[in-house]
């Protein structure tokens, strides 16, 4: 951008990340707890039959309730219904003010917070730091595809379970 | 000279196409060569005046390849990048139309990039935008549909496999030669050469990086970059300019997001007689550096209300080593030799 189009900013500080504690605490422990969701992922595969019996639009309502306190708590979640945690070092990039899924922007600050809102830390430098901690090939290697917009608020749960989940 | 390959039949025309060229541009071209490309950038005009494009590139006429269109940079409004594209080619020039995720959703992006191509635009910079807190309409709804990579990846399916990300096709594809931006300045450090992979991947055949004042910092993104091999995969061309005085580059650094200036920097200007002479000196040795800097493929220069000092840092720089670029009188002055030497 241009110098003359730069204007000083305002604190306007965001009320973003409500729970900053337990959301750092999961990126640190991105490692055991991508191994953790493996095997949960596995079980809701096996529960498959069970699920279809059941009805997936029946479940829909109350897993996406239960995965969103869930994923809430543990990682600033807002629902977007194609959870790539996995593949961002278990930092949710729907945090990022520009919605990136494919890593940082080029206006992350020098000490690693965010061009937008410059008290809070960069979404992305912390899939890094999660995503070198998990281990788990080039870290942030994949390149996502734009958010569907449809899927808003549904459950990603019953997408693993259906295996059509987004990444 | 000016390369016969940059001559078109008209000046606005697209070039007679190339084997081994995505476009019909000159930079694509220049770049294929091996030569040393300079670009560089205009604020586009807050008026619907259509002189005000020639104006504002007068100063640097002659002196670069390709010239960027910006789109709505720092989020403030002006005039369209591809109104402004239209109008550089109308005068004869090559612009690099930039597109921004930040005001426009997949469906508007996918329309201006086919409306660009059929007026003639070669070069297409995809870029994630500045947020709206950065510019004039804080209160505006920021868009971010796509990123900058879902942008890559949109175009590329666009012309290579002539489909709209929706699947549908297209009739005429564009061809484009296309772009993406890095900051090889901003934390972290260590993933900028992977993002710049997971770029050309996504169909980035040249960048344009931000300023560059760090050449240490530099010199290590390029180690890694050519360990990767990706200058062997994509065209880069380092970011640069002067900077006015101490005063606007503490300014710069404190309110433009990405820009890195180094306090050794800060502290040269300072201590200079003439701060504005200082700052293009500055910036002719970083240019230099980086012309011997291996894996870069040329410099973008943006010197904002100093444009003057563009034909200058590129001529004091000597990067060009006696190229000329395409530049109108020129081409006029070529074609009354020849029409001389027919009569």
């Amino acid at each position: 951008m241009h110098p003359a189009d730069a204007v000083p900013r305002q604190g306007r500080a965001r009320p973003p990340l409500r729970r900053r504690s337990l959301r750092r605490w999961s990126v640190r422990h991105a490692h055991g707890l991508a191994r953790f969701y493996r095997g949960f992922a596995r079980l809701l595969r096996a529960a498959h039959p069970l699920f279809a019996r059941l009805g997936y639009a029946r479940l829909e309502a109350p897993a996406a309730a239960i995965e969103q306190a869930v994923k809430a708590t543990l990682f600033d979640c807002r629902m977007c219904g194609q959870c790539v945690l996995s593949a961002t070092g278990l930092a949710c990039p729907t945090n990022c003010p520009k919605g990136l899924r494919n890593g940082p922007c080029g206006g992350v600050r020098a000490d690693g917070s965010c061009e937008v809102h410059p008290a809070m830390p960069c979404v992305w430098v912390e899939a890094y730091a999660g995503a070198l901690a998990m281990r788990a090939g080039p870290p942030l290697g994949a390149t996502l595809p734009p958010l569907d917009h449809r899927r808003a608020g549904m459950s990603s749960w019953l997408q693993e379970a259906r295996g059509d989940a987004a990444s | 000279m000016l390369h016969p390959d940059d001559i078109g039949p008209t000046p606005s025309a697209p070039l007679p196409p190339l084997p081994g060229h995505v476009s019909r541009g000159r930079l694509e071209r220049v770049l294929r060569r091996g030569e040393f490309a300079v670009t560089a950038e205009i604020n586009p005009p807050d008026s619907a005046d259509p002189d005000e494009i020639d104006r504002r590139i007068r100063p640097f006429e002659g002196w670069v390849d390709a010239i960027n269109a910006t789109d709505g940079s720092g989020a403030h409004c002006h005039m369209s990048s591809v109104a402004v594209s239209a109008l550089l080619i109308r005068l004869g020039y090559s612009p690099v139309t930039q597109i921004s995720c930040r005001d426009h959703n997949r469906i508007a992006i996918q329309g201006n990039v086919l409306g660009a191509a059929a007026l003639g635009v070669a070069n297409i910079l995809c870029l994630t935008g500045d947020g709206v807190q950065a510019g004039d309409h804080p209160d505006a709804k920021p868009v971010f549909d796509l990123d900058s990579i879902s942008l890559l990846h949109t175009i590329r399916g666009m012309r290579d496999d002539g489909r709209f990300l929706s699947g549908r096709r297209i009739t005429l594809p564009p061809a484009v030669f296309i772009g993406a931006a890095e900051n090889p300045f901003a934390p972290p450090l260590d993933y900028r050469p992977l993002r710049l992979a997971k770029k050309i991947a996504a169909g980035a055949q040249f960048i344009q990086t931000q300023y560059c004042y760090d050449m240490p910092v530099m010199a290590r993104f390029m180690a890694r970059v050519r360990d990767l091999g990706l200058d062997r995969r994509c065209f880069i061309l380092a970011g640069c300019g002067p900077l006015a005085s101490a005063k606007a580059a503490r300014w710069i650094r404190a309110n433009i997001p990405g820009v890195h200036i180094p306090d050794a920097v800060i502290r040269r200007l300072e201590g200079a007689l003439d701060q504005r002479a200082e700052g293009k000196r500055v910036c002719i040795e970083i240019v230099q550096q980086l012309h011997e800097l291996p894996g870069i493929a040329g410099v973008h220069l943006m010197a904002y209300r100093q444009e003057d000092s563009i034909a200058e840092i590129v001529h004091e720089s000597g990067v060009l080593r006696g190229r000329t670029p395409w530049r109108r009188d020129l081409v006029a002055r070529l074609q009354a030799v020849e029409t001389q030497g027919a009569a």
